[in-house]
């Protein structure tokens, strides 16, 4: 397979065609890379190599990178089709923010918790650092993923999957869960609601149900092995598994216990819902399931009929994936594919499907199945449900067109 | 199973004694008590009941000044968006087919719940340059000032901690609790 989208793809490079690392491909937002071919000895057996280094970097030849829809750069999108696995490397990890990346100084920080509490506690980094601490692989989404194809806005057929659903992304979160510092603090068993907020110059805020943090909500300092890269909230984030991306509120400062919601700007004037009947939906926190097939995608091309690997990611909010079905007849058929594991609650999902292309064209598709039986709607289900410009929660099966010649594009949903 | 039995008044005592375990069921004891000053310093919001709103009024004349100065080179003149979103519209909205009309844009007229969130977004979060320096009758005044644009309160209105929870916003009833819960049926 060609791989016309980066330079950074390792079988492209591989194959040393330096004619396809010139070739243009007009992809809105993205520029080729023109930078020079790495050099590298003709024979590294011949040669000592570098010495150990105190910080490591990406071999030269990959250059995977997050892209901005737009010039607002208030969010940037994942490499969906650079990664494998289901960890995103964190300098790759989705952005969205309202007021910018905060500079915090971890010396500087504290944490308040309050509201309906018998005890108003601060804590330090060192406080949370020192209660009993979790680790939880876990994905994030933002629920204005995938507005772009939903709405039909703008070419719909040279699309990347970082560029139809590059808002998801999979770390391995540490911290402590925020029933620790609920028990910590005294809640009080009449508090219905807790508020989050961040030290952004957006100050974000969002009212969550308290079962969430019983269940399962983490006052997170770490990422991937790590501290918590800046725009994801360094310090320390709240992290709420399978909820939409936002309202896991970064560089969280303060939070407050209560018996209602306190129906902050983004939970009410954004992400909220319309639906055709007229109403609105709020809180509308859960991710519904999804799935995407990420390779191949545009702007790859197939370089002759033969064997190929379908592989994708699949993702619910609401707990498992227990099956991915692919289809590559337009729908007609499905087939279950191999998913990887682990298999983790709220987590993405490897799936892979072996697949003999005849060399005509064909159109292939992607369907997820949680563990509540929930099943990914096609586009019209969807429609029907929510209406043509409903705002959020876009999660309808994708498919990608490969055409006689090998090239692949998006094809929308089915 | 005479083991077992064996074992159980040991596991008992361990339980009963062990700092590991007892360190799991009470407070820890980590972290300082909250200063009333220092919580009064961050905690902000304002709730729909009136709750968290401060000392301070403001009125239309003085949200329009206030506005001219510190909002319309972003939000465009009388809140019709510029750079930055429209804020007054309340007619284009009235029958609300947000899901359906993809021309029709959401303002604090025709879609926000409550008009305390105004307040409180404001406060917060604006001017966009200069977040968190508005006074407690700038902020008041903005609403006012917003809001009878929008003709949710008439122009000689005076918004302050009494009056602003009581304004009812028209689209307030419009809001359901998400009643997707997984399995079979897509909503």
């Amino acid at each position: 397979m060609e791989r016309l989208k980066s330079i950074s793809r390792r079988r492209m490079l591989a194959a040393g065609t330096a004619g396809i690392v010139g070739a243009a491909w007009p992809v809105a937002g993205q520029n080729p890379d023109q930078a020079a071919r790495p050099k590298v000895p003709a024979d590294p057996t011949k040669v000592q190599g570098p010495l150990a280094t105190d910080v490591g970097a990406r071999s030269p030849f990959e250059r995977p990178k997050r892209v901005s829809l737009g010039d607002r750069r208030t969010s940037s999108l994942t490499p969906l089709q650079d990664l494998d696995g289901i960890i995103t490397p964190a300098d790759l990890h989705f952005e969205r923010h309202h007021g910018g990346v905060p500079a915090i100084d971890p010396k500087q920080y504290s944490l308040l918790i309050h509201g309906m509490v018998d005890r108003p506690l601060v804590f330090t980094i060192d406080d949370l650092r020192r209660f009993p601490g979790k680790s939880i692989i876990r994905s994030m989404e933002c629920s204005g993923n995938g507005g772009r194809v939903y709405r039909r806005e703008g070419n719909q057929t040279d699309l990347t999957p970082q560029q139809i659903d590059g808002l998801t992304s999979t770390s391995e979160w540490t911290g402590v869960p925020l029933a620790t510092l609920l028990r910590e603090a005294g809640a009080s068993p009449k508090a219905t609601w807790f508020l989050a907020e961040g030290s952004d110059a957006a100050v974000m805020t969002r009212s969550i149900p308290i079962a969430k943090a019983w269940e399962d909500a983490l006052i997170a300092y770490g990422q991937n092995g790590e501290a918590l890269r800046p725009e994801q909230g360094y310090p320390v984030r709240l992290f709420l598994p399978g909820v939409e991306g936002n309202a896991s509120v970064k560089w969280l400062r303060r939070i407050e216990l209560a018996d209602q919601p306190f129906m902050t700007r983004e939970e009410t004037a954004k992400y909220t819902d319309p639906l055709p009947d007229g109403t609105a939906r709020i809180f509308s926190l859960d991710m519904d399931a999804k799935s995407l097939i990420t390779e191949p995608s545009f702007p790859d091309k197939l370089t002759g009929p033969g064997w190929w690997e379908i592989r994708g990611i699949a993702w619910s909010g609401r707990g498992k994936i227990t099956r991915v079905d692919i289809s590559a007849d337009n729908g007609r058929t499905w087939t279950p594919a191999k998913l990887d594991d682990p298999v983790l609650p709220k987590c993405h999902t490897r799936f892979r499907l072996p697949w003999e292309w005849k060399g005509g064209d064909a159109v292939l598709a992607s369907r997820a199945t949680d563990e509540t039986g929930y099943v990914q709607p096609t586009y019209e289900v969807l429609l029907a449900a929510r209406g043509p410009s409903t705002a959020y929660h876009f999660n309808n099966i994708r498919a990608w067109k490969v055409n006689a010649d090998g090239t692949v594009k998006f094809a929308g949903g089915l | 199973m005479t083991g077992v039995r064996t074992y159980g008044p040991t596991i008992v005592l361990a339980i009963v004694l062990s700092p590991v375990v007892l360190f799991a069921q009470k407070p820890l004891g980590i972290g300082r008590a909250a200063t009333p000053e220092e919580i009064k310093k961050i905690d902000i919001d304002v709730r729909p009941d009136g709750a968290g709103l401060p000392e301070g009024r403001g009125t239309f004349a003085e949200g329009a000044k206030v506005y001219a100065t510190k909002c319309q080179s972003c939000h465009g003149p009388n809140g019709q968006g510029a750079s930055a979103e429209r804020l007054v519209d309340r007619e284009s909205g009235k029958n609300w087919d947000f899901a359906t009309n993809a021309k029709l844009v959401k303002t604090v007229g025709n879609y926000w719940p409550y008009a305390t969130t105004l307040f409180d977004y404001t406060n917060r979060a604006m001017p966009f340059m200069q977040p968190g320096t508005l006074t407690p009758d700038e902020t008041y005044s903005l609403v006012a000032y917003i809001l009878a644009l929008n003709k949710i309160v008439p122009e000689d209105a005076v918004m302050d901690r009494a009056s602003l929870p009581k304004v009812a916003m028209p689209s307030k009833d419009r809001f359901v609790i998400d009643n997707r819960k997984g399995g079979k049926v897509v909503k």
